[in-house]
């Protein structure tokens, strides 16, 4: 997938969870991609993010530690 | 063989009733019937039947042709039986000298009208003219036209030496079915039949006496170029051999029927297929369906003609690159070859390198069977369904909501609904059963709303208006439903009590406080979304106080990238009003093919096992673990277009892809054939040689919905029994051939029948625990959850709850999709279906039915089309930034100005050329509805579409069978 696809498709996960109310929503970002995608696309998301996360809504980037990484 | 024996189908002579009791007597025998009832039908009810001419169940009784007369003590004369309704303690005799009397004059009157080649006539042994001429005991016809003109009759082309004014020449334009003038009785069956049942009013009579006719259209038009839908309701109610199938005509009185499921849309209606042997003469829509009603549409009615279409491939080809021709081989081999090519596969690029695709127009038993496969033999979750395409984010929206991922009602509900919302559905073509029902209860004086950016036939046809008509810009559908609750909740019409019982309050309040912000309001969105704000508000208001409101929506709220938020402000909307969890309200998706549904729920989708259970959950992963006695990968799976993108990235490699052609049903084309071209192994399971099979490396040939055993479940929930009318024509159901694939990798499955099938699903899927053929055979159909608590099913979903406990309301933001119109692209294009083709044609294009639909064309206002200097039937090229394709095009104010509209029914136009790939935030399911794009004058076809036809003949070649 196209880095900026993948950054599209992250970006739009968080949009939605920021318009949320309450608490937590760059968890809920991360559970989200967790549920979602596919190891090897968080193996690919993790890595854009390893290299500065250009592009990446912060909400992404604040979950990225509760990102599964892909056995 | 065993045939399931088709309950009581009489006809019953007029519509049932519902009412109080009423006990009264017919020939000596008492019988209750409810309060409305027609003499008639309480006759019947007793067992005894009276002759009938103009009356069927079908249709409110019109008592024109006095076959039907009885005398009822302490009443005067003979009154007709069929328009008499009941009253207690009412004594009826059917049977009198003086009734028989008038009903063999009435039977001598007809007869003498008639022709007498009832040996030679397409109805003969299925007529009720003769039927009725021999239980009213006619033995001779007095009456005899005068040679010398005068009254004369119908049915001679000459008389007396003369043309004979009053014959009228069959009419057989319509592809299925005739019309013989001839034998017509004008009892107007059918013209009650096309208003009644099917709601098109394409038939009148004209004239008066004598002289009076059945007439399609207005004058000079014959039944193709009338308004007629080709419903077959007509021909359904029609007694004589006047409306006939072809069919019949062609091959034959039938001889024995079964009860069966149609393959093409999610209304799922009942059919007997009715045959001799094994060939299908007709199919008839089933009055015991409880979907449909005894009601049909074209292509279920008609259109399965491709199931003995030429192009069917009926055995197993391979090839090792899809630059050679096909090899025709046996099963063995073929299956051979793939099991090694996939194995080889796994070994070399790692597990996760290859997945499946099911198929939602098959079983939910194959389905179930392929992502087993995927789960099981090639122990991954790369299992996605065409479900991703249209309907995954009704998955997400409802489950989040509500807690189950399905429509809340049955369709006998909208039967009591007052309001109808409909929202990017156009069911009178895609979903035309539904429609028709739907109609009627629109002609009883419920109110529609509906919001698409076409006018489509439900704003305003025969008989209906839309109170109000939303023709929003395409992708502004979360704009709009949040101002509609704004609406609601600024003007204090929501159900309070309905809220703080049935739902989380605090959740409410906070949704209500974001919905109530003033920059929500239908003012501050009508610029955005070109809806007028107080006809916007005027919507929310009826919506929210008139009665019971049921929202229907389709692919025009799913595919879009909010498709997901739509789907649950739809959810808000209905919980806020107390529109859920009683007949008549509810929120329907409407399902695109036969088996979205079932696709859905036999976990088809790569994160969920089947019941809508996410992999991560050890618990539901031992259930099957135990079972299949594998370690089930708790990671969530590839989603179809995931697996392009892998496959253009080098890291997903083989694909079995069941009964879905991704090549022509998918956005962005280029990118589905360059992930197709990356794979090293693709194996297509179809009927024919689909455009995804130019890139295939093995075929497997595909049976039809008539060639095997298994279930489908429609947008009710409801699960049908497909039957099996014929022997598979490749040898193999599609149930088996994936079991042979399976077992070809090791997979050691021994399912002998589909039933076996269930057993495993419902021991291992709590919603359908309860469910087995057996169950099926008894009761007809059941709508899941089918289980303990519900033995025979459910056909109202959240009565005394939600399925997640309290009903969750979820703040819907609208964020403007990145496919933006500008400049370059200043037009948007939205898709969608017509009536007589289904999906991407490959079974309706290979049917009469092209009669209708010859070829997509692009709908543009007479504005955009002027400014372009485009003409009716011009050749325009359609371009957006992803690609470009030409086709002709239709003026037409049924779009609005700045929007177009195609189908996707034809494989040489590929609208999906030109779609993008923006897809739904929370599930991938692709924009569909949105593309920004050009249209400007061409000559014909564009470069790209001609080498896409070539590359398609290249690969579509077949070695000649070694001798
Ligand atoms: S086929 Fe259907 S639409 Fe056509 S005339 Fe008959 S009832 Fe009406
Ligand atoms: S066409 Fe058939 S149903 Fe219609 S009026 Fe004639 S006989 Fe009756
Ligand atoms: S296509 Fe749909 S509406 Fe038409 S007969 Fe089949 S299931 Fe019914
Ligand atoms: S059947 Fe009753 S009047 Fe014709």
């Amino acid at each position: 997938m196209s880095p900026e696809k993948m950054v599209h498709m992250a970006n739009q996960i968080a949009i939605f969870f920021e318009s949320q109310p309450g608490e937590g929503q760059a968890e809920k970002v991360a559970d989200h991609l967790n549920d979602f995608w596919e190891p090897r696309m968080r193996a690919q998301l993790l890595d854009h993010i390893a290299a500065g996360g250009e592009g990446l809504h912060p909400l992404v980037l604040d979950g990225a530690d509760k990102l599964r990484a892909p056995a | 063989m065993k045939d399931f024996i088709i309950p009581d189908d009489r006809d019953m002579g007029t519509p049932a009733r519902q009412g109080a009791p009423v006990t009264l007597t017919v020939d000596g025998f008492a019988v209750t019937v409810p309060e409305g009832t027609s003499v008639m039908r309480a006759a019947a009810e007793a067992g005894l039947q009276i002759p009938k001419l103009c009356a069927t169940d079908s249709v409110e009784a019109f008592g024109s042709c006095r076959l039907c007369v009885v005398e009822i003590e302490g009443r005067r004369g003979t009154p007709a039986s069929c328009t008499t309704p009941v009253a207690p303690g009412m004594v009826v005799r059917t049977q009198s000298d003086k009734v028989r009397k008038i009903r063999t004059g009435v039977m001598e009157l007809y007869i003498s009208d008639h022709p007498l080649d009832c040996l030679t006539c397409a109805a003969n042994g299925d007529c009720e003219l003769q039927d009725m001429a021999g239980m009213v005991g006619l033995r001779d016809v007095r009456y005899e036209a005068p040679q010398s003109g005068g009254l004369t009759n119908h049915f001679e082309a000459r008389s007396g030496g003369e043309a004979n004014p009053q014959w009228m020449p069959k009419d057989d334009s319509n592809p299925y079915f005739t019309y013989d003038p001839s034998k017509c009785i004008v009892c107007s069956r059918c013209v009650r039949a096309c208003e009644e049942v099917q709601g098109t009013f394409a038939l009148t009579i004209q004239g008066r006496g004598f002289e009076s006719r059945v007439s399609a259209g207005a004058m000079g038009d014959d039944f193709l170029s009338s308004d007629c839908v080709s419903c077959g309701a007509c021909v359904q109610a029609c007694p004589t051999a006047t409306l006939q199938e072809k069919s019949v005509i062609e091959l034959g009185t039938p001889e024995r029927s079964v009860v069966t499921t149609c393959a093409y849309c999610g209304v799922g209606c009942s059919f007997k297929a009715e045959l001799n042997g094994d060939q299908v003469v007709r199919m008839v829509p089933y009055k015991g369906g409880k979907a449909n009603r005894g009601h049909s549409c074209v292509k279920g009615r008609f259109a399965y003609g491709y199931a003995a279409h030429k192009d069917r491939i009926l055995g197993p080809m391979i090839r090792e690159s899809i630059d050679e021709p096909w090899r025709e081989v046996g099963w063995n081999e073929a299956l051979e070859f793939a099991a090694n090519k996939l194995r080889g596969l796994q070994e070399e690029y790692g597990r996760r390198s290859i997945g499946v695709i099911t198929s939602s127009r098959c079983t939910n038993e194959e389905t179930y069977l392929v992502q087993k496969l995927a789960r099981q033999v090639f122990a991954n979750n790369n299992t996605d369904t065409c479900a991703r395409v249209c309907h995954s984010p009704t998955g997400y929206g409802l489950g989040q909501t509500l807690g189950t991922s399905a429509g809340t009602q049955d369709f006998d509900s909208v039967e009591q609904t007052d309001v109808v919302i409909v929202i990017g559905a156009n069911p009178t073509d895609a979903h035309p059963v539904f429609a028709s029902r739907l109609k009627k209860r629109l002609r009883a004086g419920a109110k529609a709303i509906v919001i698409d950016p076409r006018r489509i036939d439900l704003v305003k046809s025969a008989h209906i208006e839309a109170s109000h008509h939303l023709a929003l810009r395409p992708g502004t559908n979360v704009a709009v439903v949040t101002a509609m609750a704004h609406v609601i909740v600024t003007e204090g019409l929501m159900d309070e009590a309905f809220i703080r019982e049935r739902c989380d309050w605090d959740e409410f309040a906070e949704y209500a406080e974001f919905v109530s912000d003033p920059r929500h309001s239908p003012e501050a969105t009508e610029a955005l979304t070109g809806v007028p704000a107080d006809e916007l508000r005027a919507a929310a208001r009826l919506y929210a106080t008139g009665g019971n409101g049921a929202i229907y929506y389709g692919l025009g709220v799913t595919e879009h990238s909010q498709g997901s938020t739509t789907v649950i402000g739809i959810a808000n909307l209905a919980m806020m009003t107390g529109n859920v969890g009683r007949p008549g309200v509810g929120v329907n998706p409407l399902r695109g093919q036969n088996n979205v549904q079932g696709s859905c729920d036999m976990g088809s989708f790569p994160h969920e096992l089947p019941g809508y259970r996410h992999v991560k959950n050890a618990d539901v992963r031992a259930v099957f673990e135990s079972l299949w006695g594998v370690e089930i990968d708790p990671e969530p799976g590839l989603r179809i277009p995931n697996m392009l993108d892998a496959a253009v990235d080098g890291s997903f490699k083989g694909l079995y892809c069941q009964g879905e052609d991704i090549l022509q049903s998918d956005p962005d084309t280029k990118h589905v054939a360059a992930g197709l071209a990356a794979m090293e192994c693709v194996i297509v399971h179809d009927l024919f040689l689909n455009e995804t099979a130019n890139y295939a490396h093995v075929f497997l040939p595909g049976s039809t919905f008539l060639e095997k055993d298994g279930t489908f479940t429609n947008a009710e929930r409801r699960i049908n029994r497909v039957r099996k009318v014929m022997a598979p024509r490749s040898g193999y159901a599609d149930w088996e051939v994936t079991q042979l694939l399976a077992n070809a990798m090791g997979g050691d499955w021994s399912y002998d029948h589909p039933g076996q099938i269930m057993d495993e699903i419902a021991a291992t899927t709590p919603s359908f625990s309860g469910v087995s053929y057996d169950l099926l055979e008894e009761v007809g159909s059941v709508q899941w959850p089918c289980n303990e608590a519900h033995p025979e099913g459910t056909p109202l979903m959240h009565v005394d709850g939600f399925v997640r406990g309290k009903g969750r309301f979820i703040v819907t933001e609208y964020v403007a999709t990145e496919e933006r119109t500008g400049p370059r692209f200043p037009l948007l294009l939205t898709t969608g279906r017509v009536l007589s083709q289904y999906n991407v044609g490959a079974q309706t294009r290979r049917t009469e039915n092209v009669i209708w639909h010859e070829e997509d064309v692009l709908e543009i206002h007479p504005h955009d089309a002027e400014l372009r200097g485009i003409k009716d039937g011009d050749w325009v090229r359609l371009n957006s930034r992803t690609g470009d394709t030409a086709l002709r095009a239709r003026a037409t104010d049924r779009v609005s100005p700045g929007v177009v509209y195609t189908t996707f029914h034809h494989p040489d136009t590929q609208a999906n050329v030109v779609t993008t790939d923006f897809s739904d935030w929370a599930t991938n399911c692709p924009e569909y509805k949105v593309t920004a794009v050009q249209v400007s004058l061409s000559n014909g076809p564009t470069d790209w579409q001609e080498d896409y036809a070539a590359q398609a003949a290249r690969a579509r070649r077949i070695l000649p069978a070694a001798e």
